[in-house]
């Protein structure tokens, strides 16, 4: 099972980074009391596959609670079927959780597996094309009977066909030794069956030494109404930690160490991209001093956040599930004017609904956030699959010139540090503002460093309470689009504030008095003056990774930064040259990204879509941006990205 | 579960200070609908009224969608929001469940409200979010020159249907009924009296109200209620509902409105001696929807014979924006006010030494 650590550089995500010095070999260390060898590794991928109804999310989760709270650097990649049950035993049903934890700073969820669990036929058939020679493989045996194979195409058994040589094959009966474990509960076979995948984790927390108390204490409050469950639960994780000690299949196991000198100091914890996105909310609010509202109608992959954020009423937090994405928006909308922070949240079809609403928010001026958790499209498209093929929607999907502002995280935590920005945006410039996240980030997850709350940027605003123009008779009044010389936003003026009331709306508007206005020079001045505000907004200059005078630049966006970071490591572990960029911000872009694109020879611009911001860059900075692209609704993998950029950095 | 009455959910809006008069709620807009359109009638009546509240103005808003009808918030020195079609009643609802000090109104039309905008409002009311719904009805769309709307009489000839419309019309008041409304009335624009009536009970009213006012658009569709206002003819067409008392109209009360006792259904029948006691007294209060809904269905689609106005239902059931903030404030009871640290924490760290 050396192959952890020995498999071919090009095949295991990172092989090459040297973060934290030399890749160790792996080390023999004798345990004290077990008889067993402890070998060390630097880092693991593991990935555990079965039919959608076996847990496996779960199973992941609870995996990666363990490995957080032991300290490894980690990175996630659930991948699940949009169907809650497709058939059962079909390769459509597979649902897998793949997870890359390391004693260093790592940067994705792996390419490859050192480890499968394959619950069933469909799951091994699923995955074994991602797992490469010599890697470790863990088969439920008492799901390889005729029919289960027969449904994905098995003739015989891949068990006993010789088709897995190459691999290290452990044949587990998963399904048999739960029931075994389980035969003091009382349980119908069917009840006890269920457990396996706890059998499964067990086994795998003790071939990687991971803490088990976490787990114990999640199954009892998880059961906490069905006792019985509960400890079945438990027996049937600790037997599979005993069957790993005691059984002769599994002669070592593995210990990855702490991460420690990799992160900075701080109090760390686990956290998926949704969870930071509605802290991030919720710390918004709390910065800003003002009551959260979302208003929300459920879709893949957002819903989450709507879930979370109703948990925190505490907080203030209002949550509107409404009777559609219209309705949604409309909500917030309607809070935002009362004084929220009015937010939406949504994926790509919900987007193309909320057009109009969003379009009125700009002629409005009042602020707004627009989260949209990227998915593959067009129409229904990938539900439970990433992609980045939103941009264009959310810099131009509404009639007229409708300017707004986006920014995009581009990990999991990020998510939190990118809604902050959003509310600075929406609250200081007055603006709905879309966050652009993704499947991929929504439920990936990785280790948080817990910010101090006193840290946070401070974005309390101002409302209106008294006239702000004097008449030519001088008489004082308010008026409702009179700007901010600075900002170029305008007065919020909150319903329930004496001597201001006024009305806005969609209809063009005279600048300053607000009054209805068909001008034909007025709205020509007011749509200058939008797009102005939106292109004057002050955002970070750019920062560029480029230590040694590289003539090819790698620019990216959003959730791709974790795998374009690993490809850039990888090439100049290998000796070459080149420089990486990454942007927060893609409306308005940073000031100084014209003069870093004209710098370099090579452009290079990977994204999960047919090149959206190359398009974009093509247009307002007359650059040959080069596109690299990807639509299968998974991420990139750092080795198929290092190939791509090691080919343009040498053309 | 506490739940606030009336009176309670209105002393959450201020009052004002001093006396008010109809020119306080006349913004300085000039108003900009057809000479002789049925919306200046709507306007003065609302203007006028509003002083009667008592409210400090600053906490009224008015919200509207697209269409002739929703100029209006421009036009009401208050707060205000024109929207975009349909949509007022989504807007609406996120202010007040916002916003439980403000007294908020949706103005919005047939083709708003029914036709674009239907799926909002029937959400409204089923949550009855407090929210004043008017409904101008002129059973034509005005604001794009006259084609037929989603209350137009079956066969109605406009540039959209020149050889007549097909679609089946919806009766706003039996939508409403069936859309769980806590509460509807019908009026009608001319009828200033009337119509600040059942303004009245609106807004006493605490959650959703739905008002239907038939609206006269003299360009598109002129006369399309004068059998409702024609004082010889509406005296047979209408049917004036007031709460606890019997259901009769026509000249000198000779009609009335009875129970089939087969089919539980109401029909009209000429009043005599014998059949006197068994006319249907009005229950605008009765919780079931039942009698209210089968009213609403004794106007002819066509020719508006047997038109109900007037308060057909008022019901008091949980408000949704009370609610949302009792469950603020049982949040808060439970787990205490949010703490932002703990939160981010949770309850699974680890901590990395220098």
């Amino acid at each position: 099972m050396t192959s952890q650590v020995s498999s071919p550089a090009g095949k295991s995500d990172e092989a090459s980074e040297a973060v934290v010095g030399e890749q160790r070999a792996p080390q023999l260390v004798r345990s004290g009391a077990a008889e067993k060898e402890i070998r060390r590794l630097d880092r693991v991928i593991i990935r555990f596959a079965g039919d959608s109804g076996d847990g496996m999310q779960l199973t992941g989760d609870r995996f990666t609670s363990e490995t957080a709270s032991f300290g490894n650097d980690l990175s996630t990649l659930p991948n699940f079927p949009a169907e809650i049950r497709a058939p059962a035993g079909t390769l459509p049903g597979v649902s897998s959780f793949q997870l890359h934890f390391a004693d260093h700073d790592i940067l994705t969820p792996g390419d490859a597996p050192n480890v499968l669990v394959a619950m069933n036929p469909a799951a091994l058939k699923a995955n074994i094309a991602d797992v490469p020679r010599g890697a470790d493989i863990i088969v439920n045996t008492d799901e390889f009977t005729k029919r289960p194979m027969a449904k994905v195409g098995y003739a015989e058994s891949p068990l006993e066909d010789g088709s897995l040589e190459a691999y290290n094959v452990h044949p587990v009966p998963l399904t048999t030794l739960t029931i075994e474990a389980l035969k003091e509960f009382g349980l119908s076979r069917k009840e006890a069956e269920r457990s396996k995948n706890m059998f499964a984790l067990g086994l795998l927390s003790w071939m990687y030494n991971r803490p088990t108390e976490g787990t114990e204490t999640f199954l009892r409050s998880k059961f906490a109404k069905k006792p019985a469950i509960a400890e079945a639960n438990v027996a049937a994780f600790r037997a599979g930690w005993n069957f790993g000690e005691t059984t002769e299949d599994f002669a070592v196991s593995y210990e990855v160490a702490p991460a420690s000198q990799a992160f900075p100091t701080g109090t760390y914890r686990n956290i998926s991209g949704n969870l930071a996105l509605s802290y991030g909310l919720i710390a918004a609010g709390r910065q800003a001093d003002l009551p959260v509202y979302l208003g929300s109608y459920p879709i893949t992959p957002a819903s989450d956040i709507l879930h979370e954020l109703s948990k925190h009423k505490n907080f203030g937090v209002r949550t509107f599930q409404a009777e559609d994405e219209i309705a949604g928006i409309g909500a917030a909308l309607g809070a935002s004017f009362g004084g929220s922070l009015g937010v939406t949240t949504t994926s790509g079809p919900g987007v193309a609904l909320k057009s109009e609403t969003i379009g009125l928010a700009v002629s409005l001026e009042l602020p707004l956030l627009i989260i949209d958790i990227q998915r593959g499209g067009p129409s229904t498209g990938l539900p439970t699959k990433t992609e980045q093929a939103d941009l264009l929607q959310a810099m131009y999907g509404r009639n007229g010139e409708a300017p707004v502002p986006i920014v995009a995280p581009k990990t999991p935590a990020d998510c939190f540090d990118a809604a902050l920005e959003a509310a600075r945006i929406a609250l200081t410039y007055r603006t709905p503002v879309f966050l652009l996240s993704d499947g991929y980030l929504a439920n990936g997850s990785e280790p948080w460093r817990i910010p101090e709350t006193d840290s946070l940027p401070d974005l309390r605003t101002r409302f209106a309470t008294g006239p702000n123009h004097e008449l030519a008779d001088g008489t004082e009044v308010f008026w409702p689009y009179k700007r901010d010389p600075e900002t170029l936003a305008r007065p919020w003026a909150v319903p329930g504030t004496p001597g201001l009331e006024h009305r806005i709306g969609g209809i063009e508007k005279q600048d300053g008095s607000g009054n209805i206005s068909y001008d034909p020079a007025n709205h020509d001045f007011m749509v200058r003056t939008r797009q102005a505000k939106v292109d004057g907004i002050q955002v970070p200059d750019l920062e560029v990774d480029d230590p040694a005078g590289a003539t090819t630049l790698v620019l990216g966006w959003g959730s791709t930064y974790g795998p374009i970071t690993a490809a850039v490591r990888r090439l100049r572990a290998a000796g070459e040259t080149i420089a990486q960029a990454h942007l927060r911000h893609l409306n308005p872009f940073p000031r100084n990204l014209g003069e870093v694109l004209r710098r370099y020879d090579k452009v290079v611009v990977p994204e999960m879509n047919l090149g959206q911001l190359a398009l974009l860059l093509r247009a307002k900075y007359l650059v040959d941006a080069q596109s690299y692209n990807q639509v299968n609704g998974m991420p990139f993998k750092a080795e198929q990205l290092a190939t791509a950029l090691k080919e343009a950095n040498g053309a | 579960m506490p739940e606030a009455n009336a009176n309670e959910l209105l002393q959450l809006v201020p009052k004002a200070e001093g006396k008010q008069s109809m020119k306080d709620f006349k913004s300085d807009q000039e108003v900009r609908w057809c000479p002789g359109c049925g919306d200046y009638a709507v306007l003065a009546a609302v203007q006028g009224f509003m002083p009667e509240l008592g409210l400090a103005k600053e906490n009224i808003t008015f919200v509207s969608g697209i269409g002739c009808s929703s100029r209006f918030p421009y036009y009401m020195n208050t707060y205000g929001m024109h929207s975009i079609h349909g949509r007022a009643p989504s807007i609406a609802t996120g202010l007040a469940t916002s916003r439980r000090d403000l007294s908020v109104w949706v103005v919005t039309g047939d083709g708003d409200a029914l036709s674009i905008g239907g799926n909002h409002l029937i959400h409204a009311l089923r949550r009855n979010v407090n929210l004043k719904i008017l409904l101008f009805n002129n059973r034509i769309y005005g604001l794009t020159k006259g084609q037929y709307s989603p209350t137009s009489e079956v066969g109605k000839i406009t540039k959209s249907t020149p050889m007549g419309s097909l679609d089946a019309p919806f009766n706003p008041v039996s939508l409403a009924l069936g859309a769980e409304a806590s509460f509807v009335a019908r009026t009608v624009d001319s009828d200033r009296k009337h119509l600040t009536s059942v303004l009245r009970a609106a807004a006493d009213h605490p959650g959703t109200a739905l008002v239907e006012i038939y609206q006269n658009c003299n360009i598109f569709n002129d006369g399309a209620f004068e059998v409702l206002k024609d004082k010889e003819r509406a005296e047979e067409a209408v049917i004036r509902l007031e709460h606890g008392k019997p259901i009769r109209f026509g000249s000198e009360g000779s009609k009335g409105v009875v129970r089939d006792p087969l089919t539980g259904d109401l029909g009209v029948v000429t009043v005599t001696e014998e059949n006197q006691s068994q006319i249907l007294v009005h229950d605008a209060h009765n919780p079931s929807p039942t009698t209210a809904f089968a009213l609403s269905r004794l106007a002819d689609a066509d020719t508006l014979h047997h038109t109900p106005i007037g308060v057909l239902r008022s019901v008091e059931r949980p408000v949704y924006d009370a609610l949302m903030s009792d469950q603020l404030d049982a949040a808060i009871e439970q787990h205490g006010k949010g703490d932002l640290s703990n939160l981010l924490a949770g309850n699974d760290t680890w901590t990395v030494v220098g």
